[in-house]
């Protein structure tokens, strides 16, 4: 994972400007500022790693909203988090079709062999849960980082990952 | 020689990229195109490999195969990954490839590629037609929305078209949130000027300017190769002038797929749901008329143009007519996507077509549209797959998705992880789904420890009927689906 910067609010400024700018020139008049939230929120996320109050109190300042609803919207989107991760993300699928290959026995073995439960983060891991990454067919499936998409996982091979992940 | 490995997310999740390390290492001199996926997912990653204009198979490959399948300059046509010519594949001579025509053969990237394969023939025929001949071309196909309502498309544009405003927009839905489903990734990937095609039809039969793609956060590599796609496109002057398109990136919220929910979030809100009347056909994005369709329903729509409404019209059963991407999932030995006309019956494709589950033991159940889909039992397979075979045995086509299960699945289970799934999912603004989900998950939870088991029972039926009743819109309402067909069918598991 690239590794999140440290808050700089002049830097974010901008990052905001820009996503506002790219909405408005591609939606003219049609919008209100309101409709770059999404967009922004995910920059902010990429650059940040997570939605700190700084950002909300930013984002709500340049869009004109109140912090309340800026704050209604990161809480309703599961993707949005309101604290740092740990240094890796392990989105691991927990949906029909990943169970039915296995998905409940793997997120048994992460949480008795490596502590690791939905949600938590240990030594630099976050593991959070994940509602089918449309890889069905070759599950038990997960995101890495949200870039890096593994199938035909088992014990062994999330030992590996978990191993890995600890050590970089 | 040229060769073809797939960069679809499904084959990269199985090493599709240390193949393609291995080739570039070993085998330097040959030509590598990265395609998307042919849907044969059991066989990912496949190779293919180009002779006299021929393409042969080779997978599942690891990168250690590399070395023994190329030697100097020749090919080993013997060797044990072999599956002999692509062109005569029966899981591919025996589908109905439309929409996935080019998926897996060639770049998606590649404008002269794309053009070379027949590409935007479809827009090429619409531009000779009048807005209203286009309509009525996608109205005689009898094309129905393929991201889960069913509803017909041509009806939808046709009411776009005619209501009035100066401004229109066409969304198109690529949330695709159901477990067990994966086309519209692989559109995205595989072929996306297919889609922006579609969309560009659309736009010209509504009279719309400007439109959305609203894909998951959960499909990076599909957001991707989508944005490089509508930036070749503007290059090429096919988007920009007159009708632009633009990605937007969804937030892991699966209520998001449901159109006015995916509206409110395209507009900046929380993805709440909200109630209809009006349609987005007549109040959508930003109050003004919205054509909001599935990735599929979009990407039919060329080859209807091209080959005319009562072609596509001609394929399919009763009133499901035309080609179906079904994708078969879960514990099944052969997975994939299968492009056939629709009305196989469910038995054909598990069986058949899937070779039964991927552990060898017996097939219990099969779960049919998704989380708000129902489990069938063995004894309901015989049922064909369309839209009103599935209804009048209680339950959805939805976007195509067939989940097996073998005999270790514990429908009691399931059908609390349905209750989970709606409580956690659901937007908050109606009671039933909000509330009535999470008393679900309680009520089951009861009747597994043994507590008043009949009662019980009759109190999850009776919330089932307030979901359904009650709810503004179907993840509340079809929830009962997965519940009430585990315990129609598979009542033993909620005696034990
Ligand atoms: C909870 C819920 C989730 C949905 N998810 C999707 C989805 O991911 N993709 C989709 O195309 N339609 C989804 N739908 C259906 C849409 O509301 C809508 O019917 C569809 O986008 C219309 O396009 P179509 O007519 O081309 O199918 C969902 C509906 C509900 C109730
Ligand atoms: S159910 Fe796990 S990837 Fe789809």
């Amino acid at each position: 994972m690239h590794s999140p910067a440290p808050w700089d609010s002049a830097q974010a400024q901008q990052l905001v400007q820009r996503e506002l700018a790219r909405a408005r020139a591609f939606l003219g008049d049609d919008g209100p500022d309101a409709t770059a939230l999404l967009p922004i929120l995910h920059a902010l996320q990429r650059a940040y790693g997570f939605i700190s109050s700084d950002a909300i109190t930013l984002v709500a300042q340049v869009l004109n909203l109140s912090k309340a609803e800026v704050k209604g919207v990161v809480s309703f989107y599961k993707d949005f988090r309101t604290s740092p991760p740990g240094r890796h993300v392990v989105a691991l699928c927990r949906a029909e079709a990943c169970q039915a290959r296995g998905s409940e026995t793997l997120a048994e073995h992460l949480a008795q062999a490596h502590g690791l439960t939905p949600g938590s983060t240990k030594d630099g891991v976050t593991l959070e849960t994940t509602y089918c990454l449309g890889n069905c067919t070759l599950g038990p499936t997960a995101l890495v980082d949200e870039t890096k998409l593994l199938g035909r996982l088992d014990a062994p091979a999330v030992d590996r990952l978990v191993r890995g992940l600890k050590g970089a | 020689m040229k060769v073809f490995l797939p960069k679809d997310a499904a084959a990269l999740s199985v090493g599709a990229d240390e193949v393609a390390q291995a080739l570039r290492a070993h085998a330097p001199a040959l030509e590598l195109v990265r395609t998307g996926s042919r849907g044969l997912l059991w066989l990912e990653p496949l190779l293919e490999v180009e002779l006299d204009g021929a393409r042969y198979g080779f997978g599942p490959l690891r990168p250690q195969d590399v070395t023994t399948l190329f030697e100097g300059a020749e090919v080993d046509l013997k060797h044990p990954a072999a599956l002999g010519r692509m062109d005569a594949l029966p899981w591919l001579t025996k589908q109905r490839r439309l929409t996935f025509e080019r998926v897996g053969v060639i770049d998606p990237l590649s404008w002269l590629d794309h053009e070379a394969t027949g590409g935007f023939s479809g827009w090429a025929a619409a531009k000779a037609l009048s807005p209203e001949a286009i309509v009525a071309q996608v109205t005689a196909s009898g094309l129905r929305g393929r991201g889960g309502a069913g509803f017909p498309a041509g009806v939808k544009w046709k009411t776009v078209r005619e209501a009035p405003g100066a401004r229109k927009y066409v969304v198109c839905n690529a949330d695709e949130g159901d477990s067990g489903t994966f086309a519209d990734r692989m559109v995205l990937e595989g072929d996306p000027l297919l889609l922006l095609e579609g969309m560009r039809i659309c736009a010209r039969a509504v009279g719309a300017s400007l439109g959305f793609v609203y894909v998951r956060s959960e499909y990076p590599h599909a957001v991707d190769t989508l944005t490089q796609a509508i930036a070749l496109c503007r290059k090429q002057g096919f988007l920009g002038d007159g009708f632009d398109v633009e990605v937007r990136v969804g937030a892991g919220a699966y209520v998001c797929g449901e159109e006015t929910s995916l509206l409110e979030s395209l507009e900046g809100k929380r993805g709440q749901v909200r109630p209809k009347p009006p349609l987005p056909a007549h109040h959508g994005l930003f109050g003004k008329p919205t054509v909001v369709n599935n990735v599929l329903t979009l990407a039919a729509v060329p080859w209807i143009l091209k080959h005319g409404g009562e072609a596509y019209a001609a394929l399919g059963v009763g009133r499901s007519k035309g080609t179906l991407p079904l994708q078969l999932a879960g514990n099944v030995k052969r997975g994939g996507l299968f492009e056939l006309p629709l009305g196989l019956t469910l038995r054909e494709l598990v069986e058949d077509w899937g070779g039964g589950t991927a552990s060898g033991r017996p097939v219990r159940a099969v779960q049919v549209g998704g989380p708000l889909g129902a489990y069938f039992p063995q004894a309901l397979l015989d049922t064909p797959l369309d839209y009103e075979a599935l209804a009048a045995k209680g339950g959805i086509l939805g976007h195509g998705g067939v989940v097996v299960f073998d005999d270790t699945v514990d429908l009691a289970r399931q059908a609390r992880f349905a209750f989970e799934f709606c409580a956690k999912e659901s937007c908050g603004k109606c009671t039933p789904c909000r509330i009535g989900s999470t008393r679900g998950v309680e009520v089951l939870d009861k009747v597994a420890r043994g507590e008043a088991r009949e009662q019980n029972l009759q109190l999850v039926k009776d919330l089932c009927t307030v979901l359904t009743d009650a709810s503004l819109c179907a993840l509340g309402g079809l929830t009962p689906l997965p519940v009430l067909s585990a315990l129609e069918h598979f009542s033993e598991d909620f005696h034990t």
